[in-house]
C-alpha cells in the first residue's frame, strides 16, 4: 500500500511498550496510570467514547439523531473495509453488495409486521450469512490483486442488486423489502429517562443501536488489529514473498481478512436495514461501494479513526454541499449530484497529494514536531 | 430456432461494441498498467456531449466527430493531469485514482446534462430486416455499429503495424526505460495512447446509446462486461479483446433472453470469476503465467 514505509513506525507510536525510553512531562505520567494491556486500554477509550455517543445523542435534535444513526452503519462497513484495504491491501468495490446481503437478511427473518425473530439475534445471523459470503467471495478473490480484484468486486456490486430483481416474490423486486422498525425496550427507555430525563423516540434508538454496534466492532477490530492477525495482515500486504517464507499461509489469510471485512459489512447492512425501513436495489448501488472506499482513502487507509472520519464526511459533507449548490443557482436534483462530484475530486486529489489520508497526514505532522522537539538524533522518526 | 438467431444477432451487436470498449481498456493497460475505471464515466460524458451538439440541430455525424475529438482530448488531459502522478506507484493508488474520476464524472455529467432519462438517436433504420417473410432482430443499425468497430480496429491495427509512431507507441508500453535511451519520448506516446483508447472509449459509448436512452449511469454495466471481455481475452491482447468481446456479448444475450435480463451481470461476474480460476492469463495471453 502506499503508506507502507510510515506504517510500521506509526504502529510503533500508538503503542506505549514500544516507546522506548520514557519521556518526561505530564503525558508521561499519565501513560503510566493507563491499563497495561492493549485490550484494557482499548476498552477505556471504547468507554469514554460511549460516554461521548450518550451525551451527543441526547443532546442534539431527532434530526441529527437520525443522522448520527446513518453515520453509524456507514462507519461499521468503513471499519470493515479500511481494516481489508488497509492492513490487507484488498481492495473491494463490493462492500455495498455484502452491506445487501446483511439487509436483506436481516428484513427476511425480523418479518414486515416485527414478529420474527429478536433484534440482536437478526442482526447476528446477518453477520454470519454476510460472514459466509465473505468467505465465499474471499476464497475467489484470494488469487486476485490490484485491479483484478477491484473489476472482480465491481462486477459483484453491480450484479448482486440485480438477484433481488430476479427473486422479486421472496425480495420484493424494484421496490424493495420493507423492514420492521424495532420497538424500544422499555428497559432501554427507562435507562435513558434515569440518566437525562428524555424519551427515546425510535430514531434515537436506533442511533443508540447503531453506535453500540459500532463501538464494540470497532473494540473488536482494533485488537485484531493490535495482535498477532493485524501484524499477519501487514505481512502479507507490505510482501507477499517475504510473508510466505517466514509460513504464513497467504491464501487463509487473505480469505479470513475479507470474512472480518464481511462481517462488518453485514452488520452495517443489518443496521441500515432498521435505520432505513427498506432494503431495496436502489440502496445498494455501486455508488455507496465507492462511497464506502472514499470514506476509508480521505480518513486514512489502514486507520480506524480514519474509518470515523470518513463516515462522518459521507453523513454531513452532503447536506452542506447541496446547500452551497442551491444558494448558487442550481436546482435540487443538481445540487444533490454536487456531493458525489466533490467525492470523486477529493478521492482523485487525497491520492495525488496526501496518499495517507488525513489521519496520515496528522500523524506525519505529529512525528515531525516531535522530532524537532527531541532533537534531530532520536532513531525512532520513521 | 427464431429466437435463438434473434438472440445471436441480437448478441454480435452488442458483443460488437463490448469488444470496442474492451479494446480501449486493453490499450490503456498495455501503456500504462491502469485499468481505466473511469472509461464508461468517460465515454458516458462524451455521449451526452454529442447529443447536446445533435439537439442543437446538428447530424448525427457531427456529434459523432464532436464525441471522437472530445474523448482524445478528456483521455489525454486526465492522463497528463491524474495519472501520471500515479503511473509506477503503487497499484491500488491508480485504481482508486480511476475510481474517483468515474464518481466525478458521473456527477458532474448529472449536474451538467440533468439525470434524466433522454433518447439518444440512431443514424440508420431500428427496424429489423426481413428474410423470408420473418422480421429478424438484426437492423440497418446494427451493421453500422458492427463496421464501425471493425473499421476502427482495422485502423488501430494499421497504426501499431505500418506507421514510425505506432511502433514507438508499442516500444513505449513494452520497456519504457529502453524506449527512453532510444529516444522515443516515452511520455508522450503515453498520453497519445490515453487519448486513442478514449477515443475508442467514446466511439463504443455512442455505439451502445444510439436507438436507446442516455443517463448518467448507462455505462455502469458496460464497464463490468468490458472489464470481463478483457480479461477473458488477456488483457494484454487487443486481438483477444474483439475475441473476448464478442464472446461474453454472445453468452450475455442467451442469458438475457433465456433466462431473465436481470441475471446478465451476475452472469458476467460467474463467467470472470470462472476465467480468473482456471485460466487467469486469459484465451490470448503470450507470456505464460501472470499474477493476477
Amino acid at each position: 500500500m502506499s503508506q507502507q514505509t510510515d506504517e510500521p513506525a506509526a504502529a510503533q507510536a500508538s503503542s506505549p511498550v514500544a516507546t522506548g525510553a520514557p519521556r518526561p512531562g505530564p503525558l508521561a505520567a499519565v501513560r503510566r496510570r493507563l491499563p497495561r494491556s492493549t485490550f484494557g486500554r482499548h476498552a477505556l477509550v471504547v468507554l469514554l467514547a460511549l460516554v461521548a455517543v450518550v451525551l451527543v445523542l441526547e443532546l442534539t435534535s431527532p434530526f441529527r439523531n437520525s443522522q448520527f444513526a446513518t453515520m453509524s452503519y456507514y462507519a461499521i462497513a468503513a471499519a470493515g473495509l479500511t481494516v481489508l484495504t488497509g492492513l490487507n491491501g484488498q481492495i473491494s468495490l463490493g462492500h455495498g453488495a455484502l452491506m445487501a446481503v446483511g439487509a436483506y437478511t436481516t428484513g427476511l427473518l425480523l418479518g414486515d409486521d416485527g414478529t420474527g425473530l429478536p433484534l440482536l439475534l437478526v442482526m447476528v445471523i446477518a453477520a454470519a450469512v454476510t460472514a459466509l459470503v465473505g468467505a465465499v467471495v474471499g476464497a475467489a478473490a484470494a488469487r486476485l490483486h490490484g485491479p483484478y480484484l477491484a473489476g472482480a468486486t465491481l462486477a459483484l456490486a453491480v450484479a448482486v442488486p440485480g438477484l433481488a430483481i430476479y427473486f422479486d416474490h421472496t425480495l420484493g423486486g424494484e421496490q424493495g423489502l420493507p423492514v420492521a422498525s424495532p420497538d424500544v425496550p422499555d428497559w432501554f427507555a427507562d435507562a435513558v429517562y434515569f440518566l437525562s430525563a428524555n424519551e427515546t423516540p425510535t430514531a434515537k434508538y436506533l442511533a443508540y443501536l447503531g453506535w453500540g454496534t459500532l463501538l464494540v466492532v470497532l473494540l473488536l477490530l482494533a485488537n485484531l488489529m493490535a495482535g498477532r492477525i493485524g501484524r499477519v495482515w501487514r505481512a502479507v500486504r507490505d510482501d507477499e514473498v517475504a510473508a510466505e517464507l517466514a509460513g504464513i499461509r497467504l491464501g487463509r489469510v487473505r480469505v479470513l481478512a475479507f470474512v472480518v471485512s464481511a462481517v462488518c459489512a453485514g452488520l452495517a447492512g443489518s443496521v441500515l436495514g432498521v435505520v432505513v425501513r427498506l432494503a431495496a436495489p436502489s440502496g445498494f448501488t455501486i455508488v455507496l461501494s465507492l462511497g464506502l472506499l472514499t470514506a476509508v482513502v480521505v480518513g486514512g487507509l489502514g486507520s480506524l479513526e480514519g474509518a470515523l472520519l470518513g463516515s462522518a464526511l459521507l453523513v454531513f459533507l452532503p447536506p452542506a454541499v447541496t446547500n452551497l449548490g442551491i444558494g448558487a443557482g442550481l436546482d435540487g436534483t443538481q445540487a444533490a449530484q454536487l456531493a458525489p462530484f466533490v467525492y470523486g475530486v477529493v478521492l482523485v486529489l487525497v491520492m495525488l497529494l496526501a496518499p495517507s489520508g488525513a489521519v496520515g497526514v496528522v500523524k506525519k505532522l505529529w512525528n515531525r514536531s516531535r522530532t524537532n522537539r527531541r532533537g534531530p538524533s532520536t532513531r525512532r522518526t520513521g | 430456432m427464431q429466437q435463438f438467431l434473434n438472440v445471436t444477432l441480437t448478441g454480435l451487436g452488442q458483443g460488437a461494441v463490448y469488444a470496442a470498449f474492451a479494446l480501449a481498456l486493453v490499450l490503456i493497460w498495455r501503456s500504462t498498467r491502469v485499468v481505466n475505471f473511469a472509461q464508461g464515466a468517460m465515454a458516458m460524458f462524451t455521449t451526452y456531449l454529442a447529443l447536446t451538439v445533435i439537439e442543437g440541430g446538428q447530424s448525427y455525424w457531427v456529434g459523432l466527430v464532436v464525441a471522437l475529438v472530445a474523448g482524445l482530448v478528456l483521455g489525454a488531459v486526465i492522463e497528463r493531469l491524474v495519472i501520471r502522478p500515479v503511473e509506477g506507484g503503487p497499484e491500488l493508488n491508480a485504481v482508486i485514482v480511476t475510481l474517483g474520476l468515474f464518481v466525478a464524472l458521473q456527477a458532474l455529467a448529472a449536474i451538467l446534462f440533468g439525470s434524466t432519462f433522454r433518447s439518444f438517436p440512431a443514424p440508420f433504420d431500428l427496424r429489423g430486416f426481413t428474410v423470408g417473410g420473418v422480421n429478424i432482430a438484426f437492423t440497418p443499425n446494427s451493421i453500422y455499429i458492427i463496421v464501425a468497430v471493425v473499421v476502427v480496429m482495422l485502423a488501430l491495427v494499421a497504426l501499431f503495424r505500418f506507421t514510425d509512431l505506432g511502433l514507438k507507441m508499442r516500444a513505449a508500453a513494452f520497456s519504457q526505460e529502453v524506449s527512453r535511451l532510444l529516444g522515443v519520448p516515452v511520455g508522450r506516446m503515453l498520453t497519445l495512447g490515453w487519448a486513442l483508447a478514449a477515443g475508442v472509449g467514446s466511439l463504443s459509448g455512442l455505439l451502445i446509446a444510439g436507438g436507446s436512452l442516455v443517463f448518467p449511469a448507462y455505462m455502469d454495466a458496460v464497464i463490468v462486461y468490458g472489464f470481463v471481455a478483457a480479461v477473458l481475452g488477456g488483457l494484454d491482447s487487443p486481438a483477444g479483446a474483439v475475441v473476448g468481446g464478442l464472446t461474453i456479448g454472445l453468452l450475455l444475450s442467451y442469458v438475457s433472453g433465456y433466462l431473465g435480463s436481470e441475471l446478465v451481470a451476475l452472469a458476467a461476474l460467474a463467467i470472470l470469476v470462472a476465467v480468473l480460476l482456471v485460466r487467469p492469463q486469459g484465451l490470448f495471453a503470450r507470456t505464460a503465467a501472470r499474477r493476477v
